[in-house]
């Protein structure tokens, strides 16, 4: 079948779900954002439509932008269709007071620990997940990191002076 | 806790039933720190006997966050910091990093860039998969292969202290470029390792590609299936000895690799002979990519006319007006990057090594997230080893070639 | 004439068929040239350890033939990479359980002093956890700095008392760390 274009994938897309979905072009990827509510079903149709084909989960990662009231944290998808070498990005956000997502461990095994980092940087909960854990932190850290309000350093170290170290 | 029969799911995804040997589980911990695991990583293992009911797995011993860190430092500091993800290997996780910003800032680079970055990159994959099978040599008892391979980094290293200035993590390169030409000793040492290299690669190929109790440990130890792979996010050697022949530099090539003829190597049941297989015959490949780039080195420069992002050379910052602005704002880090977002990948040693990068336009990344391959198949790790001995557990490990600082960053 | 540089006697009284000196210096002597290294390595600088171990910059030399991954039958901590503070807890237990007479090698930046990661998760140096007899730093340092660091281990090894161990201050030094 002839490869498709950006514009036929937004179609199907219309076609297929009826809610909004936001997208834009950069640097020749395609990014779509949609609804935390519906993520699952449309990564579900991008990985398994005969014409979509995004079978292969490239990564997934976490975003905090506080700047965007009401859509604060972002989980962003990155897919790879390898039979026609297309690539997606697709990010869905939520509210900093209400950080869950659904899990795309349904779709994908290896959205397993990738999950789990995101919800050790951010906080972002995913229901349904096998094992919500800190992965890369200690168990018994009370805070997310990554999130723009938290020091890079550790503010209890005292060897180095702050003022020295232009912080 | 009692069993006398016990499931798991097997490495080609079905469920299998085992017949319990001691009639209980004990629980194992093997790590985090351990001899035979190369880095840091914990495993408890429950076990029947010396089989391996189920795995679970602590990570995050060595986490010194990157990406935290990364949302401090100007463009141009955070080479250092990709330096440390795969340490075996650092000019490509580099030159990965400096192509993501090129991507972003619209840099073309000149052709004789490319290939010395391809010549500097495949360099890099040699010493690791040296390293990784020369280690899984190690662990079966071979000690022999890993002191005559070491040598051979040894050689690489004094490469890349001529261009770069260090041995390990190298630093190398420049967005744009190269920091300076390849001088005459490096031509020297690499005509010398061309040369030299293929007949002690020979020796150590000889000491285990058909040895028959390396055969007998390694042939169905560990295990896995392509379409496991694929749902596990696999990629690099690991992938291709499933079968699946998925190669960054032949599905998105940078850097002109589709200038280059080489083969990708896959192998069949992607258990640990296969891994090993196809690391040994992919360094075959890249000395054939460096043979074929160096020949055809073009004439011209080694970095690209940007002067906003790359350092002037400093008798200029000495004599014009504009060298040393632009030498003062390079050094602190106001580099003109666009606003905007970027995923590139490169083929690292141990498969797509990605870089999401979100710019607001400001001095520093207002989000980096590196997409580490060792991270994402070490996940797989568990079902890989179950119903194995423990002894195969420690060599699937080690072929898995799981690399401390990507796992964690 | 051989060019074999024959290693110093120490200080003793000499006759025929006889050598008098000190216990200390001769179990110095013995200590420092047959130590058994713990190589603690976690990131970069265990990758250029293992170049000091292979045959260019060989160890073996210094007596370093055996890799001793027990703490019980090892004499020198050699730590080598990041630790960060999940990894603090069990460096001080590898720690304990080593037996007296023990010496600490802290090789490069991260484990001198936490390195380039000044961040929330990296422990600013091993000197909050266990006492360090030799710092390295370096980043990673060469094989020839490792070396030198050994051979600074060496010559404490040679010229310590054999009551530093009994000694008050040691055992001062060791409650601060929490470690009776």
């Amino acid at each position: 079948m002839a490869a498709l274009t950006s514009e036929d994938i937004l179609d199907a897309l219309k076609q297929q779900f009826p809610f909004d979905i936001s997208f834009a072009e950069s640097y020749g990827m395609l990014t779509i954002e949609a609804p935390r509510e519906h993520i699952i079903d449309v990564l579900r149709f991008l990985k398994e439509d005969e014409r979509m084909g995004y079978a292969f989960l490239t990564d997934i990662c976490g975003i905090h932008i506080p700047a965007d009231v009401n859509k604060e944290l972002g989980v962003i998808y990155h897919l790879h269709n390898w039979r026609e070498n297309r690539r997606i990005r697709v990010k869905t956000f939520t509210r900093i007071g209400d950080p869950k997502v659904d899990t795309a461990t349904v779709l994908w095994s290896g959205a397993n620990w990738m999950e789990r980092e995101t919800f050790d940087f951010y906080g972002i909960e995913f229901t349904g997940h096998p094992n919500m854990t800190r992965i890369l932190n200690v168990e018994d850290m009370n805070y997310h990191p990554l999130l723009k309000q938290y020091h890079l350093e550790d503010a209890t170290r005292t060897d180095k002076d702050d003022r020295f170290f232009g912080r | 806790m009692s069993v006398q029969k016990w499931q798991n799911i097997g490495p080609d995804g079905k469920t299998h039933t085992y017949d319990s040997i001691e009639g209980e589980l004990a629980t194992l911990n093997l790590g985090p720190t351990h001899p035979a695991t190369h880095g840091i990583f914990q495993n408890v293992l429950k076990m029947d006997g010396e089989r391996i009911h189920s795995a679970e797995p602590t990570i995050g011993y060595i986490h010194r966050a990157f990406e935290k860190l990364a949302e401090r430092r100007p463009f141009n500091q955070i080479t250092p910091i990709t330096d440390r993800l795969n340490y075996c290997s650092s000019p490509i996780n580099n030159i990965g990093w400096q192509l993501t910003v090129e991507k972003l800032a619209g840099i073309q680079v000149p052709k004789r860039v490319d290939y010395m970055r391809v010549i500097i990159m495949e360099l890099a994959r040699i010493i690791d998969h040296l390293v990784c099978n020369a280690v899984i040599g190690v662990d079966t008892g071979a000690l022999t292969g890993f002191t005559y391979m070491m040598q051979w980094r040894e050689k690489v290293y004094e490469m890349y202290e001529e261009v770069s200035g260090a041995r390990l993590t190298t630093n190398i390169g420049r967005i744009g470029g190269f920091e300076r030409d390849f001088s005459r000793a490096f031509h020297k040492k690499l005509k010398a390792f061309l040369q030299d290299f293929p007949k002690a690669f020979k020796e150590f190929s000889n000491l285990l590609e058909r040895n028959r109790i390396f055969m007998d440990r390694t042939i169905n130890a560990g295990p896995i299936s392509a379409e496991r792979a694929l749902s596990y996010s696999f990629t690099g050697p690991n992938l291709r000895a499933t079968g699946v022949d998925y190669d960054v530099r032949v599905m998105t090539p940078y850097c002109s690799y589709e200038d280059f003829d080489f083969v990708i190597p896959v192998g069949e049941s992607g258990d640990t002979y296969d891994r090993f297989m196809v690391r040994q015959e992919e360094i075959l490949q890249s000395l054939r990519i460096i043979h074929q780039a160096y020949d055809n080195l073009p004439e011209g420069d080694y970095h690209a006319e940007v002067p906003e992002y790359y350092l002037p050379d400093k008798e200029e910052v000495y004599r014009s007006m504009e060298a040393l602005i632009y030498h003062f704002k390079i050094v602190m880090g106001e580099t003109p990057i666009p606003k905007g977002e970027v995923y590139n990948c490169v083929e690292g040693a141990n498969g797509e090594l990605g870089f999401y990068l979100v710019s607001d336009g400001g001095r520093t990344p207002y989000r980096l997230h590196f997409r580490r391959p060792c991270f994402i198949y070490y996940q797989a790790y568990p079902e890989m080893i179950s119903g194995a001995l423990l002894s195969d557990a420690i060599i699937t490990m080690s072929s898995l070639n799981v690399i401390a600082g990507e796992l964690d960053a | 004439m051989s060019n074999v540089k024959i290693g110093e006697k120490p200080p003793g009284v000499e006759g025929q068929g006889f050598f008098a000196t000190s216990l200390d210096s001769l179990v110095g002597m013995a200590r420092a040239n047959s130590l058994w290294p713990l190589p603690f390595a976690t990131s970069c600088c265990g990758i250029e350890f293992m170049a000091t171990m292979g045959s260019n910059y060989d160890l073996a030399r210094f007596g370093m033939e055996r890799m001793s991954f027990s703490p019980r039958q090892a004499d020198i901590l050699m730590v080598m990479g990041t630790i960060a503070k999940k990894m603090g807890p069990i460096l001080q237990q590898v720690y304990i359980q080593m037996a007296e007479p023990k010496w600490v090698l802290s090789v490069g930046a991260c484990a001198c002093s936490g390195g380039i990661f000044d961040t929330y998760s990296v422990l600013q140096g091993i000197d909050k956890v266990i006492p360090v007899d030799v710092y390295v730093p370096g980043c990673p340092p060469r094989p020839e700095q490792i070396l030198d660091g050994i051979m600074k281990i060496q010559e404490l090894a040679k010229n310590e008392s054999l009551r530093r161990r009994h000694s008050d201050e040691y055992r001062a030094l060791l409650e601060k760390y929490n470690i009776n």
